[in-house]
């Protein structure tokens, strides 16, 4: 089998003096719907951040298709690789189709500014986020769940390969959350989108994931499809809670109910 | 402003050619990203997006410009009719005092004043980009300080020619940002970092300007005085030539950068995900706002609020979310050979033109003060 796409060896990753983590490999597989979970401040969205050449490792290299990443102008990775940052800040006063449309910087140059390839791809990332009817709404009226789909369809207008999309459901309610989850696994099934996720949500990251990450202390603890790794001990040993592992009754993934540590509800 | 139905396609008579737009070399089309949005496409897949508002009320401040600029070669304690000074201009003057007067005294002060307020208005537009603040603008980052530390300097201690206080406040100034920019730097610049530093910076220079001109010999204080107001008076070709070729050597950097810098505005990750050096803009943009600033301020002074207020009224005038470049520099020349028409023939003593900016600036950051205060109640 031949090395996957996006992959980093070996990676020290440190915010200037403070190390996150150290000698970390991972490898991302081609078209799977990677998702990255472990406790707060474990080094996820750390880890996230080097694959999308946000930090730059103290030692080792992330690599994307076979060349560092770092050596590729930063335009070109862009058509290869997307990112969805945890926090960006729309312009005062932009407009939906607006924002969307930036996406495409990294396929326009000075005086190409706007191609019908750059047309269709905006239209697609709107229809597919279900912000069409929105597109000339400003965004700052928006309400949080329909910003966040707008931000995800600015991503999927860039129509990379990979997509990497830090915690895309914090601040959604759980119906919306379901529905940018949904989005994703389309995006994976029907595109053969590579898709790398950090999510916060344990049972929601078994179901949709492919491929799990499961992180603590900067270091991988167990990485596969969740129904091979996830089991009591796992969530113990990465999240320190002791809890029973059902199988999902929608999906047949793996479903972590919490133990309860005494009765809650009391009956009279 | 009404709405056209369709766009103003140079569409050829019906039936000569076919429907397919791919035949015609040059179109225009809607984006359909916005209801003004449109594109104008050429051969070999060359496009550029524009805005009909945004290049409408361009047009507009094009028009503003040319009536200033005419108005300014006219009006004067020698008036000449709007006839006489086209000729003139065009060489073939009606008596030798009138070219003297047009194309000696009166054409090169107004040429000044619109690219030092089109320099100070697109460097305000950056900064208020860059810092992500309504209020950026060259004074922010301590520059306006730094160069007038600058030029006081040289005036106290040289008595300075005007080429030497140009200098001493280019030197000023450029010493000033280079030293915020890196005080300001801990893993790249952030706006509001930037921001504060340049407040200190801004505010220790300011003192020691003061400290400066009560030191000073009475005379020489009072002509450091006169340049701290900023003023057009007596400015004439070498200016002109000294600015003009400094905005032409910017202006390219703009031009290309502007696009990328707009999208910093989302923050630095999404900028880098899109692929947008956002570190290397950055130093891109500051260099090429400061370079502006120094210019404008070597030529005329720290004349005040044109650089906060242009952006402002550009983007109000054209509707477009951000700072633009390019009307606001529009905006900052139309605001500034209006205030040097009003400093001079519209008072009843001519005054320095940079205390019209500060009355008019100082005014509508009022009312921008009062309508968001309203705003924000209601």
């Amino acid at each position: 089998m031949s090395e996957p796409r996006l992959h980093g060896n070996d990676l020290t990753l440190a915010y200037d003096e403070r190390v996150i983590s150290r000698e970390l490999s991972v490898a991302i597989p081609d078209g799977s719907f990677t998702v990255i979970v472990g406790p707060n401040a474990c080094g996820k969205s750390t880890l996230l951040r080097a694959l999308a050449r946000m930090l730059k490792p103290t030692a080792g290299a992330v690599h994307l298709d076979g060349q560092l990443i770092t050596q590729y102008p930063t335009k070109e990775a862009a058509r290869r690789l997307g990112l969805l940052p945890q926090s960006s800040i729309a312009p005062e006063g932009i407009t939906v189709a607006d924002l969307v449309s930036r996406g495409r910087y990294p396929h326009q140059r000075l005086f190409r500014q706007w191609s019908t390839a750059d047309t269709e791809a905006v239209a697609d990332a709107m229809a597919n986020t279900g912000i069409t009817d929105l597109r000339h709404r400003r965004v700052d009226e928006l309400s949080g769940g329909q910003r966040q789909r707008v931000w995800l369809a600015m991503v999927l207008a860039q129509q990379t390969p990979i997509l990497l999309l830090d915690e895309p459901t914090t601040f959604l309610d759980i119906a919306h959350q379901i529905e940018v989850l949904d989005l994703c696994h389309d995006l994976h099934a029907t595109h053969g989108r590579t898709l790398v996720a950090v999510l916060h949500d344990l049972n929601h990251a078994c179901r949709y994931a492919t491929h799990l990450i499961a992180m603590r202390d900067g270091e991988i603890v167990a990485e596969g499809a969740p129904s091979d790794i996830v089991d009591e001990t796992l969530v113990r040993d990465v999240f320190g809670l002791s809890c029973r592992i059902i199988d999902d009754p929608e999906t047949g993934t793996p479903l972590v109910i919490p133990a309860a540590k005494q009765p809650l509800v009391t009956t009279a | 402003m009404t709405a056209p139905t369709t766009p103003a396609a140079p569409a050829g008579p019906p039936g000569t050619s076919g429907p397919d737009a791919k035949t015609r070399r040059i179109s225009v089309a809607p984006t359909d990203l916005s209801p003004t949005g449109y594109v104008l496409r050429g051969p070999r897949e060359l496009s550029v997006r524009f805005d009909r508002r945004v290049t409408l009320m361009c047009g507009l401040l094009v028009a503003v410009l040319v009536a200033v600029f005419l108005t300014s070669l006219a009006v004067g304690d020698f008036t000449i009719s709007p006839g006489d000074v086209v000729r003139t201009l065009f060489g073939n003057p009606p008596d030798p005092l009138a070219d003297f007067i047009v194309n000696g005294r009166r054409l090169p002060r107004v040429l000044v004043a619109f690219l030092v307020g089109g320099a100070l208005g697109a460097s305000g537009a950056v900064f208020q980009s860059l810092s992500r603040n309504p209020l950026g603008s060259p004074d922010v980052i301590g520059f306006t300080s730094g160069a007038s530390a600058g030029a006081v300097f040289v005036i106290l201690v040289t008595g300075g020619s005007m080429l030497q206080v140009a200098g001493g406040a280019v030197v000023g100034g450029l010493v000033t940002a280079i030293a915020v920019y890196l005080l300001a730097y801990k893993r790249g610049v952030q706006g509001f970092r930037l921001i504060l530093v340049g407040i200190a910076a801004g505010a220790m220079l300011t003192s020691a300007v003061h400290y400066m001109l009560m030191r000073a010999e009475l005379i020489q204080a009072a002509s450091a005085q006169v340049w701290l107001t900023g003023s057009l008076n007596t400015r004439a070709w070498d200016h002109v030539v000294a600015v003009g070729i400094g905005v032409a050597l910017v202006a390219p950097l703009l031009a290309v950068l502007s696009r990328p810098m707009r999208l910093i505005e989302m923050g630095d990750e999404a900028a880098t995900g899109l692929g947008v050096n956002a570190e290397r803009t950055r130093l891109g943009m500051l260099l090429a706002a400061t370079v502006l600033a120094a210019i404008a301020v070597a030529a005329a002074g720290p004349i005040a609020f044109i650089a906060l207020s242009a952006p402002h009224l550009a983007r109000r005038l054209t509707g477009a979310s951000g700072a633009a470049v390019g009307a606001a520099a529009l905006m900052g020349a139309a605001l500034l050979g209006a205030s040097d028409l009003i400093a001079q023939w519209v008072l009843p003593t001519p005054l320095p033109v940079g205390v019209v900016t500060v009355c008019i600036g100082g005014l509508y950051l009022v009312w921008l003060l009062a309508r968001e205060g309203r705003r924000n109640h209601v």
